[in-house]
């Protein structure tokens, strides 16, 4: 158990370090570490968490932090997850915030952010090919449209993230109900 | 006092701010230059550079860049904890909601039409990276910046003995190669 709080501790502590570009940056390398190498959530848990991370209100790394750490290890679990997520924010910015102009005009520093900005970009393709590459070999017409239609939204017409989640859970509901129906019937 | 400020005006960022931290600039805007007159335009302009360009995420770079401002590492700690407190209530609540219903038949179908979606999102947030990582600040085409991306990418893809290489590994690589190409002038 301690070495399970140790680890989902540095883990969020490392991710959290190392990622920025939003929260969909984060919950990638979660699935990553968590479930691919960890094996300690699966697939679909991640995609779950990352939907309710996104809904509820603030920040979406330590939302998918409190839930993951929840899931893995309990309330300790949670406390371990959150804590190494908001260590390394505390550090950097605590020290870059005293010298910041400095740190803003330096060309090195932009020559090192936009080559890991190179990095995360494939990192988070990585992990959308894998998880897209799923839905599509699940042939089911149904989720590949809803895909398609919820990434035209997002990227192409700008539709707030809020209300593409809501939308999709509705429909969810709708779906279900008329199961329930249908198998009333049957 | 001025802690109590700061874990008061965070705690709001926290609570009602959905959306991640793009979403919660414009609330922090108005707390902190507005309504507080803690950072003046040009210091907020600052922050979100700075949130930005560093790791970690935006909404606690943000909250921890004025609670040094204000108040020192203590106002930093204070303004964090602030923006924390509400998701840990909220969240812990879901996280039991789902823990109590994700197997029942009516929310399996409600999250399996929600998965393909997520999906959707995560694959924009990753065109939008994409396109960040393949221009240069002047706005052309980067071409080291996408040469850097695809090398990074075909890396990820490498298996030594059973393991995938660190992805953490591999974007710390890509900022040192960032200063490489730099110096060559390629960057």
């Amino acid at each position: 158990m301690r070495h399970k709080l140790w680890t989902l501790f540095s883990s969020m502590l490392v991710i959290s370090a190392f990622t920025f570009g939003g929260g969909f940056v984060i919950v990638s390398l979660m699935k990553k570490k968590l479930v691919d190498e960890l094996g300690w959530l699966e697939e679909e848990e991640m995609l779950d968490m990352t939907a309710l991370a996104q809904s509820a209100p603030g920040p979406i790394a330590v939302n998918a932090a409190i839930l993951a750490g929840r899931r893995i290890a309990g309330v300790p679990g949670m406390l371990a997850a959150v804590t190494g997520t908001l260590i390394p924010p505390l550090l950097i910015i605590g020290a870059i915030s005293l010298i910041y102009a400095q740190f803003r005009d330096n060309e090195w520093v932009r020559a090192a952010m936009a080559g890991m900005s190179c990095g995360v970009a494939a990192v988070i393709s990585d992990v959308v090919l894998g998880l897209g590459g799923k839905v599509v070999r699940g042939r089911d017409a149904l989720s590949i449209g809803l895909m398609v239609l919820a990434f035209v939204l997002t990227y192409f017409c700008k539709v707030n993230v809020i209300f593409i989640i809501l939308g999709a859970a509705v429909l969810g509901a709708v779906r279900a109900a008329l199961a329930t129906k249908a198998g009333d019937r049957g | 006092m001025i802690i109590w400020e700061l874990v008061l005006a965070f705690l709001q960022v926290g609570a009602f701010s959905v959306g991640g931290g793009y979403a919660a600039m414009p609330l922090i805007e108005s707390l902190t230059v507005t309504a507080n007159g803690w950072l003046t335009a040009a210091d907020f302009a600052d922050l979100v550079t700075i949130a930005e360009m560093t790791p970690g995420p935006i909404a606690l770079n943000a909250a921890t860049f004025v609670g040094m401002r204000m108040a020192g590492f203590a106002g930093a700690i204070a303004a964090t904890l602030g923006c924390v407190l509400p998701s840990v209530a909220i969240v812990s609540l879901l996280s039991w909601l789902y823990a109590r219903f994700r197997s029942g038949k009516t929310m399996q179908t409600v999250l399996g039409t929600l998965r393909p979606v997520v999906v959707a999102l995560i694959a924009s947030a990753a065109v939008s990276l994409i396109h960040v990582a393949c221009v240069t600040a002047e706005g052309s085409f980067s071409w080291a910046g996408a040469a850097l991306m695809i090398a990074a990418f075909v890396l990820l893809q490498v298996k030594m003995r059973e393991k995938k290489i660190s992805p953490i590994l591999v974007m710390a690589g890509c900022g040192v190669c960032g200063i490489v190409l730099h110096m060559l002038g390629w960057m």
